[in-house]
Formats: structure tokens, C-alpha cells, sequence
């Protein structure tokens, strides 16, 4: 195979990371998921997490938007200090839109309320302007003409793709994804993973955990490979997919790759 | 040649036709026993005391005004219990402690007191340690409380299990979109939970109803009076039990179809 040669990216020098991440440990108790990870993600990066279960990829993502409390270590992300003592959360996840395994979507209201409730409600946006921008919202995740359906009347791939568009009214400068497709019917799963490589091809940072190695060697600029709370393997998705170097990389794959063996 | 091996005298009987049999069985013991107490009750006398329509129809239009007054007195103490009882439901839920503790002690003493007695203290109680206070809307303003206080402490426990039983994925949902705790609670939490409750304030409201009967306590006037106080005074007055009859019938009137659309709503629950 004759690959293009893939370059690590290079942001000018003095540019900030949009994500970055010191020393950050998490711990469940006795339970220690998190043994010391740094991380940078340079804006416009889409940055994929694979690894075992168990191996704290989902507690990763969730403490870059404090849904965690890291117990030890510094998170900086899209432009906030997360993890300083006056850390104004609030305004820090309006810059930070979150995408999850069970989607999540509001079960009271409706899909248009879905994606317009968070403008009109914390940033104060007028109801006409919010509905309309969640509709072109809606639109750009391929779903038109269920606005007053319920979250409940839509399919799984639907509802995620909806989930999608309400993060994406917020404005955010970074999305993480947690497993986003793991709750899908196989039958789905394609349709979310095509609104989000639209997404990056925009140049939306990302941070996905996912196990769909096909989304990553794609899309991902960067892949991370954690076990046992470290990074164990990081590098262009062709080498950590395709030539891992570490022998626990190596068996995660083949088994993931080739789960019938 | 081998001997047929033992076959029963009779066939048994198959389960079916024991089920058959046993079902006639309590048929006629039930016929028996409305037989027997068609017999030895006294028709004439029951009708005279039950049924005598003169005495039905005496009574109106006086009895809409406090089957009216029922209803009012009603509405108030669950209004009164609603507000009560979501703010005390939010404050045990809160994560600041004195919050908890009051709201704890406040469900505490008001589900743990007798409706009767929480009246008691605030028509003649609250009164006497406050010389010259005053209820807002008299008798109406003393009943919301009254009724109001101990239906608060069970509506107050009803949304506090709704708001723990919302998805926890709501609320990250919620505060991922930058959406502040209370604002969480006041847009995605509460509409949600009360939701979840709506069967079993409906089940308040049917308490609420019956326990309306308690106001008579207070002292109350031919305009104020409810459907239990009107009906009793109806009693002595006649000396006849028609007037209980009917306005038994008339808080059914209210009750049936509230507890009607409780099971409605909680089947519609079950369904999502």
C-alpha cells in the first residue's frame, strides 16, 4: 500500500491547544480509572478514543466537561479553565456540546423544543430567531418535518442524529462524542456517523470514543488507544490502527477487527 | 396376559370441570347469602330511611351550594399543597443541608398529624398565640391552609420520588448545554417529574375531597358549609338518613371519576 505519507498536525507554534489536559487522574473509590493522561487537541483536530471496556475512555471525555470531577490534574478546554478554582462551569459547556450513547433527548418536548430550548433559555435568545436556527440545525442532520414529533416517535438514528443538532445550537467550538453510535441498530449506525464526518470536514474539533474503527481510520486525524486508565498508543490512525505497536494495542484489534476468531 | 393395571373406578374429574364446579359453588353460596338478606331486612324501613324522595327534593337547591363549597374548599388545599409541596419537594432534594432538615421535619409533622388537628391549630390554635390575625378570605383562606399543610407533606413526598426517578441522562443532557442546576430543575427536572406523579396527586385530590368534610370544624355558615356538615344538619333536622344518602352520592359524583382518570393516566404511564 502506497499511503500518503499522514503528518502529524502542526499548529503555529503559538497557538493554544484547544483542549489540554495535565496529569489528570480519576478515581471511583479505590478504583483508579484515570492514571495520569496529558492531552492535547489543536482546534480543528478530530481526535478518536478506542480501547476495552474499562479502560476509561468514557470517563476521559466526561471530565473534559466536568460531567466527571477529576480528582486529580488541570483541564483546559475551548478557551476555559475547567478545573481553576473559579471555573465558571456553566458558560464552559456552552462551548463544549456533548453527544451521548442514549442520546438523551428531552422526553417532554418536542423535537424542535429539543434543539431551542438551551439558546432561548441560557443564552436568552428570542423564541422566533432560536426556532429558526433549529430548524436549519435540524435541516443540516438531515431531519425535516418531525419538529413536533417526540423523541420517542423517532428512530435511534434519528434521535442521535436530533441530539447532534442540539449540541450544534449552542455554538460550540469543541463536541465530544460518547459512543455515539454504540446504542444504534447496525442499520442506523451510518447515518450518524455521515452527519459527523460532515461535521469534521467543516472543521469541528472532536473528541470521539467510539468503537467503529472504520469512522476512525476515516475521519480521525489522531487516534488515542487507552488501557488500563493510560494512553498506551497515540498516532495517525494509520499507524495505531494498522501498525500498533504495543502488543495490548495488537490484541484489542485483532479482537475488535475480527471478533468471530 | 398382563392384568390391566389398576384403572380408576370413576375418571377424574379433568381441571376444567373443576373449575366449572367450583365457580357454581360460590355462585350459590353469593345467591344464598342475597337471598337471605333480602329476606330478613326490613324493605320498608330502609326505604323510609334511605329513600325518601320529598326529603331528597327539599334539599335543593340548598346542597349544590355546598357541594360547590366541597369543591372550592378542595381546589384550595390542593393549590395551596401544590405550591407547598413542590417547594418543600425541591428543598429535599437540595444540597444544602438546612434545606433537607426543614424540609425533612416539615414532612415529618404534617404527614405524622392528623388532618383534624392541623385544623384544630389553625382555626383556633394559630388564633390564640396571634391575637387579631387574620386569614386571607376568612374561612376559605383558614381551610387551604388547614387542608393545605397536611396535603402538602404527602404532595411534597409524591415529587420528590418523581424528580429522583428522572433519567440521570436528562440532567447531564441538560447541564452539558451549559443549562445552570436550577435552571435544570425548572426547564428539564420538574416538568418531568410531575409527569411521573401526576397519578398519584390525582389520588391527593381524591383524599382532598373526602377530607374537606373536616371543615365543619372551624365553625361554618349556611354559605360556607360543606357537602358532610350540610347533610348532617339535614339528618337531625329531618330525622331521616336520606340526606347522607345523597350526599354520599354527590361526593362519588366527584371521586369516581377522578379516580377514573388516575388509572387512566398511570395505564398512559405504563404505556410510554
Amino acid at each position: 500500500m502506497t499511503e500518503p505519507p499522514t503528518t502529524e498536525p502542526t499548529p503555529p507554534a503559538e497557538a493554544p491547544p484547544l483542549v489540554r489536559i495535565r496529569d489528570l487522574h480519576k478515581r471511583f473509590g479505590d478504583n483508579e480509572v484515570l492514571r495520569g493522561i496529558d492531552l492535547d487537541i489543536t482546534e480543528g483536530e478530530v481526535v478518536c478514543l478506542i480501547g476495552p471496556s474499562g479502560s476509561g475512555k468514557s470517563t476521559l471525555l466526561r471530565c473534559v466537561n466536568l460531567l466527571e470531577t477529576p480528582t486529580e490534574g488541570t483541564i483546559t478546554a475551548a478557551g476555559h479553565d475547567m478545573t481553576g478554582p473559579d471555573a465558571d462551569l456553566d458558560a464552559a459547556r456552552r462551548d463544549i456540546g456533548m453527544v451521548f450513547q442514549q442520546f438523551n433527548l428531552f422526553s417532554h418536548l418536542s423535537i424542535l423544543d429539543n434543539v431551542a430550548i438551551a439558546p432561548r433559555r441560557v443564552c436568552k435568545t428570542p423564541r422566533a430567531e432560536a426556532e429558526a436556527e433549529a430548524r436549519r440545525r435540524l435541516a443540516e442532520v438531515g431531519i425535516e418535518g418531525k419538529e413536533r414529533a417526540r423523541p420517542a416517535q423517532l428512530s435511534g438514528g434519528q434521535q442521535q442524529r436530533v441530539a447532534i443538532a442540539r449540541a450544534l445550537a449552542m455554538k460550540p467550538r469543541l463536541m465530544l462524542f460518547d459512543e455515539p453510535t454504540s446504542a444504534l441498530d447496525p442499520e442506523l449506525v451510518g447515518e450518524v456517523l455521515a452527519v459527523m464526518k460532515g461535521l469534521a470536514a467543516e472543521g469541528m474539533t472532536m473528541l470521539v470514543v467510539t468503537h467503529e474503527m472504520g469512522f476512525a481510520r476515516e475521519v480521525a486525524d489522531r487516534v488515542l488507544f487507552l488501557d488500563g486508565g493510560v494512553i498506551v498508543e497515540s498516532g495517525p490512525p494509520a499507524e495505531v490502527l494498522a501498525n500498533p505497536r504495543t502488543e495490548r494495542a495488537r490484541e484489542f484489534l485483532h479482537r475488535v477487527l475480527h471478533p468471530a476468531d | 396376559m398382563d392384568a390391566p393395571t389398576a384403572a380408576p373406578a370413576r375418571p377424574r374429574m379433568t381441571p376444567r370441570r373443576r373449575r366449572g364446579l367450583s365457580r357454581a359453588l360460590q355462585y350459590a353460596v353469593l345467591a344464598a347469602v342475597a337471598t337471605a338478606l333480602a329476606v330478613v331486612a326490613d324493605w320498608g324501613r330502609i326505604a323510609d330511611s334511605f329513600f325518601r324522595f320529598d326529603i331528597a327534593a327539599a334539599m335543593f337547591p340548598d346542597v349544590w351550594t355546598a357541594f360547590a363549597n366541597t369543591i372550592v374548599y378542595t381546589l384550595l388545599a390542593f393549590a395551596f399543597g401544590m405550591v407547598v409541596g413542590v417547594l418543600i419537594a425541591l428543598m429535599r432534594v437540595s444540597e444544602f443541608g438546612p434545606y433537607r432538615w426543614f424540609a425533612t421535619a416539615y414532612v415529618e409533622i404534617f404527614r405524622g398529624l392528623p388532618a383534624l388537628l392541623v385544623l384544630f391549630l389553625v382555626g383556633f390554635g394559630v388564633p390564640q398565640a396571634f391575637p387579631g390575625i387574620q386569614y386571607p378570605g376568612g374561612v376559605y383562606g383558614q381551610v387551604a391552609l388547614g387542608l393545605g399543610l397536611t396535603s402538602s407533606a404527602y404532595i411534597a413526598e409524591s415529587v420528590r420520588a418523581g424528580i429522583q426517578a428522572v433519567p440521570k441522562g436528562q440532567i447531564e443532557a441538560a447541564r452539558s448545554l451549559g443549562m445552570s442546576p436550577t435552571r435544570t430543575m425548572i426547564t428539564v427536572v420538574l416538568p418531568q417529574a410531575l409527569r411521573i406523579v401526576i397519578p398519584p396527586l390525582t389520588n391527593e385530590l381524591v383524599m382532598l375531597t373526602k377530607d374537606s368534610s373536616l371543615v365543619f370544624v372551624l365553625g361554618v355558615t349556611t354559605a360556607t358549609m360543606e357537602l358532610s356538615k350540610f347533610a348532617r344538619n339535614e339528618l337531625t333536622s329531618t330525622a331521616n338518613a336520606t340526606p347522607l344518602l345523597l350526599g354520599g352520592l354527590l361526593y362519588l359524583l366527584l371521586t369516581v371519576p377522578l379516580s377514573a382518570l388516575a388509572r387512566r393516566l398511570e395505564h398512559r404511564g405504563e404505556a410510554r
